[in-house]
């Protein structure tokens, strides 16, 4: 799990806690998994571009970030 | 009524030349209702306004006023689409809406001469694929009460099941037309997007809804396509319009992986029969379908989460718990993130693309299992354990984030005694061409 996802995760977790949602915890981890499957997806795109074209990237500029 | 007479292009005739009065047809619908109250596939019956309709399309047609197929003919509306003048409850025990205009799909279906006979009931907002959570109790499977109708249309199937109606009108956001057809043994179509008006209809995702037409044989569900759509329906001339050989694809990578014996068999068999048609099975592969459940949930989450917004905050108990949480969920999700599968989107969109260039039509299962028991929350397919509602999503709701237009009949099998189906995809655009190639299909299967 990427830091950023673990730290989204933490916060969320924190904050449904907060607003007295306990059973979404596990919800949220399972949506933490997807958007890593997400994540990766996106970036086998990027792969894929990037070897068809060098110039590639600049069509996705926030795909370098995530 | 003769009890034989299930189908509308074999109804309309009757009622055109005046044999068959549309005040008989609502009656035994209605009788229907009466006599299967445990499905619970009604939030609201219209029975005095349908029967005051009914008379008055029989005068229209001793007048000479035939206006097609679907004159007289009674039709079911899910509870998420607006008729004026009747409660929009969504299933939910949130406030309801109290249209005063149709929805544009209603306005259509009665220019072609339908009769309203009710509204049915759904998983609540449309949001699952069971149908259980709903404010008005859960819809329960005709073939056997102790099971889910599957949603989230799963009053407008079980509704068709029993022959409480003769055409419903469904919504389809991740399969929910789809998913209810196969789980009751009936005919569904979620059309390409934006073919069908979504106006009128609360929303539970805006880029992923479709409203789709359902029936008892495929030729219905093209008449009520037509209607919908705009088209005056016609009735067919002579049997399947589609008699040329055809190429199915089959995709098996993803799609057959994880099915039950009786979704196994019932694709076996169509392919044995289509083949023995004289038409091609072709085995090919979505490419990247994997990716579908993870770019699904992260267009629905936030798209349902903005337009629930508002409840969220003023009323949140009013909510069945379920759909809450998954309300909720979408409100944690990164608008990156949401941008990201968007992207993803229109790589899939080009993968289902590229795979219908190799084939007329895609053929595959429609539910990997049988209708689910009501209150189970996981189901094991050949010894791996899932969520229900994954596994009841798992092949459908590719088609709604890439919009091509999807089809959902009964196929034969002898596993048990519970219906299972196969699903049609074709290219954007060619609706009416998949319709055709389903009537093939339908008379094929027998």
């Amino acid at each position: 799990m990427s830091a950023r996802i673990d730290a989204w995760l933490a916060a969320a977790c924190a904050d449904a806690e907060r607003r007295g949602l306990p059973e979404l915890k596990p919800l949220l981890e399972s949506l933490a998994r997807s958007t890593i499957g997400l994540r990766a997806a996106e970036a086998q795109l990027d792969d894929r571009m990037a070897s068809a074209s060098p110039a590639a990237d600049r069509a996705n500029p926030g795909a370098a970030t995530s | 009524m003769n009890a034989d007479l299930r189908r509308i292009v074999d109804v309309a005739p009757l009622v055109q030349s005046g044999a068959l009065s549309p005040v008989t047809l609502v009656r035994a619908c209605l009788a229907r209702i009466d006599a299967r109250p445990e499905t619970n596939a009604f939030i609201t019956r219209l029975d005095a306004v349908a029967l005051a309709d009914a008379l008055a399309c029989e005068r229209e047609i001793r007048a000479g006023r035939y206006r097609g197929p679907l004159h007289g003919i009674p039709v079911s509306v899910k509870d998420l689409i607006d008729v004026a003048g009747v409660q929009t409850t969504s299933g939910s025990a949130q406030p309801a809406l109290e249209p005063t205009v149709d929805a544009p799909v209603i306005a259509r279906l009665r220019d072609a001469g339908a009769i309203i006979i009710g509204k049915t009931n759904l998983h609540e907002f449309a949001f699952g694929t069971t149908s259980e959570e709903s404010a008005f109790g859960p819809v329960r499977n005709p073939h056997d009460p102790g099971r889910s109708a599957g949603g989230s249309s799963g009053g407008s199937a079980a509704a068709l099941a029993t022959g409480m109606c003769f055409g419903a009108l469904g919504t389809d956001t991740g399969g929910s037309v789809r998913i209810p057809s196969a789980a009751c043994g009936t005919v569904g179509l979620k059309p390409a997007g934006g073919e069908i008006s979504c106006e009128g209809v609360v929303p539970l995702s805006t880029s992923l809804d479709h409203v789709g037409p359902m029936a008892r044989s495929v030729a219905d569900v093209a008449l009520l396509f037509d209607a919908l759509t705009g088209r005056p329906p016609r009735l067919p001339e002579r049997g399947p319009a589609e008699s040329s050989r055809l190429v199915f694809g089959v995709p098996r990578p993803y799609f057959c992986d994880r099915v039950d014996a009786g979704v196994a068999q019932a694709l076996a068999r169509s392919c044995t029969a289509l083949a023995a048609a004289g038409h091609t099975i072709l085995d090919l592969a979505i490419a990247h379908a994997e990716w579908t459940p993870d770019v699904y949930l992260h267009i629905v989450l936030p798209e349902a989460s903005h337009y629930h917004a508002r409840w969220l905050e003023r009323s949140p108990s009013l909510y069945s718990p379920g759909v809450r949480v998954r309300l909720e969920m979408g409100r944690y999700l990164l608008a990156e993130d949401y941008v990201r599968a968007m992207r993803v989107r229109r790589a899939l969109t080009a993968a289902v693309d590229r795979a219908l260039d190799r084939c007329d039509v895609l053929l595959l299962p429609t539910l990997p299992i049988a209708a689910p028991v009501l209150g189970a929350s996981t189901v094991e397919v050949n010894g791996a354990v899932e969520p229900i509602r994954a596994a009841m999503l798992r092949l459908t709701q590719l088609f709604n984030i890439t919009g091509h237009p999807a089809l959902a009949l009964p196929a034969p099998h002898d596993v048990d005694a519970l219906p299972r189906g196969i699903q049609l995809v074709a290219q954007h655009h060619q609706t009416a061409r998949l319709l055709e190639i389903g009537c093939t299909v339908e008379a094929c299967l027998g």
